[in-house]
């Protein structure tokens, strides 16, 4: 095959994978029940598509070729396992026939199962949110270890772990029983707020966008439960951010709330988020989504409600105790106009987030604001080598300079 | 697919022999083995005496060594047991939570080795 063709086989298949790749997987593991054998089975399928479509073309449907080929492949796999030889012949039946390649959509959406397994209880918090990350968000081991601020080889094992437990342990893979489901629909609705985080914070660097994808997640989750107040308030929380995202960036820089050109803003998803979120709170059963969506509402307005906000972190940190709460209203306070309490605060938070890059930027910012430039330079510093994209490096980078020679 | 319910508990923290709440717990665990055999998940299941009454045994260099007591001193100890045969592990627990002695110990749901996954 010619160079140009072998290229543009290979940019239509990252397109696709990067597109579905969470669907396939979903579909594979509903079939197989194997997360280790699905993935490993998309991985093959995958190499074959590289040689068989430079030789005869695309596919009508990528998507449903690699499902077909890939669902071979773990049969494959597991008739060269000898004590695997009968399940193997169980599941060849169940190939997806040819039907399944001329519609995309014929791959039905097994997403919504997967999360609830992915996020299962027996399985460690952090876990279930790096599982998530990895067969429905499709991150690198690499992307979801420095979202964890923990070692790729770390994070490497946690997810084997994670595989290897579902399959030995028999967690089942479906949507938990209904006097199950507002439990495991929080711990469904934390990940898929990191799952949009994860897309936020990478931005456009990462071309997949796992903002849609939590999106999309979250949408699903209300229709599954229609009248929750939190799965509503996620949602909003997830329109409101999101309706900011032109506005985030000017040029390689992140813009910040205050500096940010409203009129980038998307205008009807603030009403949406707006309007959903006034249905959830009209239930009366508040809980830390409905709050975090409060303070996206808050930030929404011109100018911001910062004394609102800082109160509302107030209230978020009875359900979250967590030292990132209280950074984030530690800023609120400093918008507010109360700057002296936000640097004791600020000063408070050093030991347990001395990793957290956005404690840094923080502590730059308003330690520049209070004239204490050597410690400012210093933050930013720790600031601009923690930081996770170019965008804030450069936003951090513009910031010192102006300090430096205002 | 088969669990085990391994019971842990500290005999100080369990309802003591002659109290009422002694009485509750035993109908519980008469209502629970009740429950057990009408599902038709049941399998196996003991009550273990004290560790006072254990022995543990090893062999090393081609000696056995005999001594007194449980493999592990820890505070809770190994109480009981159920082998039930479900379809998943969050119907193991659903029955692990029924467990009287959840209540004032921990019920430790553990998957038996399946040695032949191909079912032939």
């Amino acid at each position: 095959m010619a160079a140009p063709e072998a290229i543009a086989v290979t940019r239509a298949l990252d397109a696709v994978l990067r597109q579905d790749r969470g669907r396939l997987i979903a579909a594979l593991i509903a079939r197989l029940r194997d997360f280790q054998l699905a993935e490993d089975a998309l991985q093959d399928a995958a190499v074959s598509a590289l040689s068989h479509w430079g030789r005869v073309g695309l596919p009508a449907s990528p998507q449903g070729w690699l499902l077909r080929v890939a669902y071979r492949k773990a049969i494959d796999r597991l008739r060269s396992t000898a004590r695997e030889a009968r399940k193997a012949a169980a599941l060849a039946p169940l190939i997806p026939d040819a039907a399944d390649a001329t519609d995309p959509d014929m791959i039905g959406d097994d997403r919504l199962r997967l999360i609830f397994t992915c996020c299962h209880p027996a399985l460690d918090p952090k876990s279930r949110v790096a599982l998530t990350l990895r067969t429905l968000g499709g991150l690198t081991t690499g992307e979801i270890a420095r979202a964890f601020l923990d070692a790729e080889p770390t994070m490497g094992q946690r997810l084997s772990r994670a595989k290897a437990k579902i399959s030995a342990a028999g967690i089942p893979f479906k949507v938990p029983e209904p006097e199950d489901l507002p439990d495991r629909l929080n711990s469904v609705l934390t990940v898929v707020y990191l799952i949009f985080n994860a897309g936020y914070t990478v931005g456009p660097s990462l071309d997949r966008d796992l903002c849609a994808e939590a999106i999309f997640l979250a949408r699903m989750l209300c229709a599954l439960q229609p009248g929750e107040a939190e799965v509503e308030a996620c949602l909003a929380l997830l329109l409101l951010t999101h309706a900011r995202r032109s506005a985030r960036l000017r040029g390689v820089e992140a813009v910040a709330l205050s500096d940010q050109d409203r009129a980038l803003w998307d205008m009807p998803m603030v009403a949406e988020g707006l309007a959903i979120l006034e249905t959830a709170l009209a239930r009366r059963a508040t809980g830390p989504f409905q709050i975090k969506a409060a303070i996206a509402a808050c930030q929404s307005q011109s100018p911001p409600d910062w004394p609102q906000i800082a109160a509302l972190y107030a209230g978020l940190y009875r359900y979250e105790p967590t030292p990132i709460i209280h950074l984030n209203q530690a800023v609120a306070l400093a918008e507010a106009g109360h700057l002296p309490a936000a640097l004791a605060a600020l000063q408070s938070l050093a030991e347990p987030l001395a990793d957290y890059q956005p404690y840094y930027a923080a502590c730059a910012e308003y330690l520049g604001r209070a004239g204490k430039i050597p410690a400012a330079l210093e933050a930013y510093a720790r600031a601009i080598a923690l930081a996770a994209s170019p965008a804030d490096a450069a936003f951090l980078n513009r910031r010192m300079t102006t300090l430096m020679h205002p | 697919m088969k669990y085990m319910l391994l019971i842990y508990g500290a005999p100080e923290v369990e309802p003591a022999y002659g109290t009422p709440e002694f009485d509750t717990m035993m109908a519980g665990y008469a209502a629970f083995s009740e429950r057990l055999s009408n599902d038709g998940v049941i399998r196996g299941g003991e009550g273990l005496q004290g560790v006072e009454t254990a022995t543990s045994v090893r062999l090393r260099d081609g000696r056995v060594e005999t001594m007194d007591g449980p493999f592990a001193t820890t505070k809770e100890h190994l109480g009981g047991f159920y082998i039930i045969d479900v379809p998943d592990l969050d119907a193991a627990l659903k029955y692990a939570a029924m467990i009287p002695s959840a209540s004032y110990g921990t019920v430790e749901v553990r998957p038996l080795m399946d040695y032949n996954p191909a079912g032939n």
